[in-house]
């Protein structure tokens, strides 16, 4: 059950279950392939404006509202960098730990596309931005939450580049309609070196990336709205022989996706050189109906992109304290140290603090990360409440994330806010309420009509009893009325006893604290 | 007065001696008057003449905005003008209105300059004739002067006059062929290769191709990126200095140009030379080059050893390369620069419908002529995985050696070279049409094209009219951003020449009104 949960809030939208996952796990480990899988991932920069243009960058604005003359590429028009769009692209580096080149060169890749309306896209083909970095993730290996494995993978590097427009194909009418709002948004490919074993492992690493890309602000990383676009580079070979021929898997638009056409794409190799086949070096999309991959009409493949140095931009030089001319105006100079110094923290160490600060399993802590916002709601309803934070834990893993996943809410949509439910934690902690109660209450919260849970208590009189002589005075009753069953206890069948304090919950309509309860029903028992 | 300077007209119209709009419509009609010589493409006489008013008005206040106010300008048709036309004298472009001005032109307009309208081409600034753009070749004025009817003989009685007339080089021979017939008073190039330069010679004007990154590009349509400058076409050194000074300076909108401030400059009358060290670089004496230019080219190399300056030989070793590196590396960018040109955004757009890559093919071809094309291909060849190294890089390679000649040159001491712009003078029509683009480019560019490799300043200055009566150039280069030291030289070497005024007709007819009368040719 607990891993379950957990893997759902890792990957929010996967449903895969345990079963399927080990009986992956099984196959690889059993079969004599050697499955390698490697990922390009673009992720849209999130900043005001697009990397070469003063244009705006807004997902779903009008069609065609946000393109500026160079974006239309308008002849005499020429690229001026985004200085933010570097910023990000270095910070991101420093946080997968790669060396930034202080020195990078923009080329041009042309190829003719509708929507590319230049006929080649401004790209970082021999000196990209950032290279040699890794990236750590971890996945959980079996249903016991403590098997959690880290693994690494390496990043080759990452470039700076521009998206492309969309083109929207009318087969009804035989045409294409092009909206070239996203043509020049500026994009990090980030380039992972085939490290990874199968879908999993993709997925999980891909999450990680995600993650750290949120907590920098370098991308909102939304798959959903093509933020984050990921292709895979698939393929199989036997132990000890060199690599096989790859695949390259598009048009994955989410996590749940990413693991699914990985894993389809492995098997489908195999059982294609298993049946005497061979891999072809080809794009394949992704049918996430079908759930398979199948060949792409390959243009690209076969395409010499000619590669040009953009002679339209000098050659991007960053410093680091040490370069920094001294009589520069810093407006115009990019300091890597100054960016590292004020990286905040990243997902990895948050976590250990989280894990540290409050005591947390470990798993617990990639729960509270993996949902956008949960961790400080979490330390937000610590700070209002004496209930230690393992047993707040509990409260929001369970009970509130439930919650928001069966009603498909983010925490910020929560109509629980962090201070109701540690008001709420509060009344149980000082024992006003039994925790039977606080779950009444949460649920009463839950409609958010904007009563408290004092209110909700005192409404539904759900209070403990405070008066220890009425709850006395019940306990006697029950003790009265079940001859039979203080007979059994008084044999030594204790666990009669539990049934006495079932009664006496039900009499008082849960209002009654169990302990004292028991405590009480004992001594009357032992008189 | 359309046959003074820009700054005697511009001091004139200060004076109150000839109003904006006076000289605004004078020049208007010469240009209707002069327009057999295909120097316009387009002629912008409505929004000339509201600039004209506007800049009256001004002067009417006793605020003009500044040296340039009221002045007549053409811009060549590769520069992008805001409601005006802008077609690279290409069917691609034909009726193509361009939302924006150019960074250069809209630096003129801002100094209140009167844009008359844009200038003939070749198609996307490819050739050195000015022959083959769609609007059909430009015509040197020089080919209707006096001095070359006296002097050329027809070949032929029977044979039509037509026949006679010569190129102008290019590819900016319409701005080269508006200055020079005093259409207006001052015109903007582009220099990639000589396109500047080249036309300047063969009309007898002041063609000045700045240090690259000094002017701003943008809005210029680009031939090849890395070697494209703004080229200023005037009638005198002083006035190409006050172009540059009105142009120069960096562009947020350029990343290629220079952040350092650019100051403005008046030129000094230069009286002494024997500080000056003058380079001959020997393999500029080109196959081909003419025996007369040859011998004008020593002439102007002795008149500075008599006036005291040091003239040495200089070698640039790699200057042979630069015209098959140069092919290179131009096309390439070509290839490059071109792909936009798909008809989808704008442009000509071809009813071709099969399939979106049937009208891209259908629309490139009815679009660009041969020349372009023709670039296009073979950069597209060059610019091949397997072909990259073997020729891309190899040109860059050569780029960087014949930059470095430069370097080595000036390191030892020279502070400027001297050279012939042309291997010749201007050719008839009927002649210069029986090779083709890239043999006639390639000879052509052959004197000029090593200052656009190593991003140099150079500058033509007419020097003497052949004996056909056609104006010859030579040309300086100088030192990366040290204008001001080359145009004091050429300014000196200008006042020695003393190169002789056309004499056209049609200026005579609209232009009584006559500053000074100049010397003929005392220096041939």
């Amino acid at each position: 059950m607990l891993l379950t949960l957990l893997w759902r809030a890792t990957f929010p939208s996967m449903q895969v279950t345990v079963s399927q996952r080990i009986h992956n796990l099984l196959c690889h480990l059993l079969s004599p392939w050697v499955p390698v899988v490697g990922l390009e991932i673009h992720a849209q920069i999130s900043s005001n404006s697009k990397l070469f243009s003063g244009s705006q960058v807004q997902f779903a604005a009008p069609p065609n509202s946000l393109v500026s003359f160079f974006d239309a590429s308008l002849p005499g028009t020429l690229p001026v960098l985004n200085r933010r769009c570097v910023e990000a692209a270095v910070m991101t580096g420093l946080a997968l730990k790669c060396s930034i080149n202080k020195k990078s060169l923009f080329d041009r890749k042309h190829y003719f596309y509708a929507d590319l309306p230049a006929g080649y896209q401004i790209t970082q083909q021999r000196v990209p931005i950032a290279v040699n970095g890794s990236l750590s993730y971890s996945l959980c290996m079996d249903s016991k939450m403590s098997q959690m494995v880290t693994k690494i993978v390496r990043i080759k590097q990452i470039q700076l580049e521009q998206d492309s427009g969309k083109s929207l194909h009318d087969d009804t009418r035989s045409q294409t309609l092009v909206d070239l709002n996203r043509a020049g948004v500026g994009l990090m490919e980030v380039v992972m070196e085939p490290d990874m074993c199968c879908g999993e492992e993709a997925a999980a690493a891909v999450r990680e990336l995600q993650l750290i890309l949120q907590t920098l602000g370098s991308s909102q990383a939304v798959m959903a709205e093509g933020q984050l676009r990921v292709d895979a580079n698939v393929s199989v070979h036997r132990p000890g022989e060199p690599y096989g021929v790859r695949t390259e898997v598009k048009n994955i638009n989410s996590l749940r996706f990413l693991a699914k056409a990985v894993d389809y794409e492995i098997r489908r190799q195999i059982e294609e050189l298993e049946n005497g086949g061979t891999i072809l070096n080809e794009t394949r999309a992704f049918d996430s109906r079908l759930g398979c991959t199948v060949p792409m009409r390959d243009k690209e493949g076969k395409q010499d992109y000619r590669f040009m140095p953009e002679p339209n931009l000098p050659p991007l030089i960053l410093y680091d304290a040490k370069s920094l001319p001294a009589n520069m105006n810093h407006q115009q100079v990019i300091n890597i140290d100054w960016i590292h110094e004020r990286l905040p923290d990243l997902p990895s160490v948050k976590r250990e603090k989280l894990v540290e600060q409050y005591g947390i399993l470990p798993e617990h802590s990639f729960t509270l990360l993996n949902e956008d916002g949960l961790a400080e709601f979490f330390e937000s309803v610590v700070k209002q409440t004496q209930m230690k934070p393992k047993k707040v834990i509990g409260w929001i893993l369970n009970d509130l994330l439930s919650y928001l996943k069966q009603y498909s809410l983010t925490v910020k949509e929560s109509p629980v806010s962090s201070f109701l439910l540690a008001d709420l934690l509060n009344l149980l902690e000082k024992k006003e309420i039994s925790s039977t109660a606080a779950k009444q209450v949460l649920a009463e919260l839950w409609k958010g009509e904007g009563k408290t849970p004092l209110e909700i208590v005192k409404e539904q009189k759900l209070e403990l009893l405070q008066d220890q002589k009425e709850l006395e005075q019940i306990c006697q009753a029950v003790i009265d009325e079940r001859e039979n069953e203080v007979m059994a206890i008084k044999a030594g069948n204790r666990k009669v006893l539990n049934k006495l304090i079932g009664l006496v919950q039900r009499k008082t309509q849960g209002r009654s604290n169990p302990v004292l309860v028991k405590q009480l029903l004992e001594k009357k028992l032992s008189e | 007065m359309l046959r003074a300077s820009l700054r005697q007209v511009s001091a004139a119209l200060k004076e109150g001696r000839v109003t904006p709009t006076e000289l605004c419509q004078r020049c208007l009609a010469l240009i209707r008057s002069t327009k057999f010589l295909n120097a316009y493409i387009t002629v912008a006489e409505e929004t000339a003449l509201k600039q004209a008013e506007e800049a009256e008005e001004r002067y009417k206040r006793g605020q003009p905005l500044s040296i340039l106010d009221g002045i007549p300008i053409a811009v060549k048709d590769n520069f992008n003008t805001a409601g005006i036309e802008t077609t690279c004298a290409s069917n691609m472009l034909k009726g193509y209105i361009s939302p924006y001005n150019a960074t250069v032109v809209q630096k003129l307009l801002d100094q209140g300059a009167v844009l008359l309208g844009k200038t003939n081409l070749d198609e996307f600034a490819m050739g050195s004739g000015s022959t083959d753009g769609v609007f059909g070749p430009v015509r040197n004025p020089w080919s209707y002067s006096r001095q070359y009817k006296e002097k050329s003989v027809p070949k032929s009685h029977s044979e039509d006059k037509e026949f006679n007339w010569v190129i102008t080089g290019g590819s900016s021979g319409g701005s080269a062929a508006a200055v020079s017939s005093f259409t207006c008073f001052a015109a903007l190039g582009s220099d990639t290769g000589g396109s500047t330069r080249n036309p300047a010679a063969h009309c007898g004007v002041v063609g000045l191709k700045p240090t690259y990154g000094l002017i701003s590009r943008h809005g210029l349509i680009p031939l090849v990126n890395s070697m494209d400058v703004p080229g200023i076409l005037t009638r005198s050194v002083d006035d190409a200095a006050v172009l540059l000074g009105s142009l120069a300076g960096h562009d947020p909108k350029d990343s290629t140009t220079v952040q350092d401030n650019f100051k403005p400059f008046e030129l000094p009358n230069l009286t002494d030379v024997s500080k000056l060290s003058i380079g001959i670089p020997k393999e500029y004496n080109a196959p081909g080059l003419s025996s007369e230019i040859l011998a004008l080219w020593s002439k102007a190399a002795d008149l500075f050893k008599n006036a005291g300056a040091k003239v040495v030989e200089v070698s640039l070793p790699h200057t042979h390369y630069s015209i098959v590196c140069y092919h290179v590396l131009c096309t390439a960018e070509v290839a490059s620069n071109m792909a936009r040109f798909d008809g989808l955004e704008y442009g000509h757009r071809s009813d071709a419908k099969e399939s979106t890559e049937s009208m891209y093919a259908a629309t490139r071809r009815e679009g660009f002529n041969d020349v372009v094309r023709g670039r296009i291909l073979s950069g597209n060849y060059f610019l091949l995985k397997q072909n990259y190294e073997k020729y891309f890089v190899k040109a860059q390679k050569v780029r960087r050696l014949i930059a470095n000649d430069f370097v080595k040159v000036f390191r030892s001491g020279v502070d400027i070279l001297l050279t012939p712009t042309t291997l010749s003078d201007a050719a008839p029509y009927m002649e210069f049409i029986q090779e083709d683009n890239r043999t006639r480019s390639a000879q052509d560019d052959i004197l000029t094209q090593a200052a656009n490799m190593a991003g140099l300043p150079a500058i033509n200055v007419p020097t003497a009219l052949s004996e056909r009566g056609l104006p010859v150039g030579l040309q300086f280069i100088g030192r990366s951003f040290q204008e001001k030291q080359l145009l004091t030289v050429a300014k000196w070497f200008e006042k020695q020449v003393q190169f002789p005024m056309i004499q056209l007709e049609e200026v005579k007819r609209h232009d009584n009104d006559v500053f000074h009368h100049q010397k003929s040719a005392s220096f041939s």
